[in-house]
């Protein structure tokens, strides 16, 4: 597959939330707020592209060779656990207001499903270094793109009167759902049409 | 009271309505009954190990490393877990895909495994495991059969001899509401619940506001 159609592939047909359902805990916990939505989508885009890198990279360079990819769980989660403690210091020492808009989040994103789900997947679609790196950066951007249409859709809800038992956790999911019935416009034939 | 400690999973901190934790597994495999049965079976059993290992390891892992250390017992049992279902039941595995070995990231088992597991007694933990367990099985049913009954009109189960492992509900599987089935159906599906289960608590508590106002009208305020 061409690098367009994994870009195009992760960040619309694909959507890692909206039709994956990956990373969905912090799309419902930081989506409340634009500002902080677009600094946790930069900071998943950071590790996404890192991870799927470093995976692919331990993949097949170490499990692989070794005849022993059956560990592959156990070492991608501990490379990204050692991934994202490298961009939480970073993001202390370059900018401590988002640190502190991003708060409990940003150890969370270890566990978030969206990054081992794009090195799995990686792992799974057979993909190289370059198109593992581009899977990633794809996916992250995927992301981005849907929690901020999100947190301005929420800041406008915030305004608006909404029923008791509907307010913040559930208005939020029934806002996705019907984001995702938008996306679902985006379908492998656009993909044909667009490279033919 | 221990048995409080297993029913409390079920009803009062339901992992994916009350606290809401798990949710990507669950939105994303509730498609079908019998993947909900799946991967609540493999929840549960790896709920069960982490918990026990954590619960009699806990003396021994340093504190500054335990969430490292954690998480690799996680891993352990996850994937015994995705090499067991490839053996031995390769549909379920194929159709539950990614999601087996993502039950590492499954918030549900790492919040237990710190907030309980590293505190309590191997008994606590282990009526812990199973509430929590149990109630996430709950809940994945309880989706997956909205959505698979609204949106196939069948309720997929294992397939026993003759039995081909599908029940059609007559009426609805020749019309069903198909979004229900797709992604959008997952997220609309969980959004309504979430509001039914407020709408349930908030009653709950009006109710006892009543009841505290009536038992003591002296202190009851006139607003």
């Amino acid at each position: 597959m061409s690098y367009i159609g994994i870009i195009i592939t992760f960040v619309f047909i694909n959507n890692f939330i909206l039709t994956q359902f990956l990373g969905l805990c912090p799309f419902i916990g930081v989506s409340r707020k634009t500002d902080s939505a677009v600094g946790m989508g930069f900071a998943v885009i950071f590790v996404m592209s890192m991870a799927s890198l470093a995976t692919w990279a331990v993949y097949r360079l170490i499990l692989v060779p070794l005849n022993i990819e059956y560990l592959q769980t156990i070492s991608f989660i501990l490379i990204i656990a050692a991934l994202v403690q490298l961009v939480e210091m970073v993001i202390i020492k370059i900018s401590p207001p988002l640190y502190k808009a991003l708060g409990i989040y940003l150890p969370l994103i270890t566990t978030n499903c969206a990054v081992l789900g794009i090195a799995l997947i990686g792992v799974r679609s057979n993909y190289n270094a370059l198109e593992s790196f581009v899977a990633g950066v794809a996916a992250g951007l995927g992301f981005l793109l849907a929690i901020v249409v999100m947190s301005t859709i929420r800041e406008r809800l915030d305004r608006e009167w909404v029923p008791k038992p509907f307010r913040g956790v559930p208005i939020a999911f029934i806002t996705a759902g019907l984001m995702a019935l938008a996306f679902m416009a985006f379908d492998k034939a656009l993909l044909k049409n667009l490279l033919g | 009271m221990l048995f409080n400690e297993f029913t409390k999973g079920i009803f009062k901190e339901n992992p994916i309505f009350i606290i809401l934790l798990g949710l990507c597994p669950t939105l994303a495999v509730s498609t079908q009954v019998v993947n909900a049965l799946g991967m609540g079976a493999g929840v549960i059993f790896v709920l069960l190990g982490s918990e026990i290992f954590v619960s009699l390891l806990k003396d021994f892992i340093p504190e500054r490393i335990r969430i490292p250390a954690f998480i690799v017992i996680i891993a352990s049992f996850v994937t015994i877990v995705d090499l067991v279902m490839q053996a031995y039941a390769p549909s379920l595995s194929k159709s539950l895909g990614v999601f087996v070995q993502l039950i590492v990231v499954n918030c549900i088992i790492l919040g237990r495994a710190e907030a309980f597991a590293s505190k309590r007694k191997l008994g606590e933990s282990l009526l812990d495991a199973l509430g929590m367990g149990v109630g996430f099985t709950l809940g994945l049913l309880l989706i997956s059969a909205i959505r698979e009954i609204l949106g196939a009109g069948t309720i997929t189960l294992f397939a026993v001899g003759s039995f081909d492992g599908v029940i059609r509900i007559p009426g609805l599987a020749s019309q069903p509401a198909r979004v229900l089935a797709l992604a959008p159906g997952a997220l609309l599906v969980i959004g309504f619940l979430k509001a039914l289960f407020n709408w349930l608590e908030m009653r709950k508590q009006s109710r006892e506001a009543w009841a505290v106002a009536a038992s003591a009208p002296s202190e009851g305020g006139t607003s």
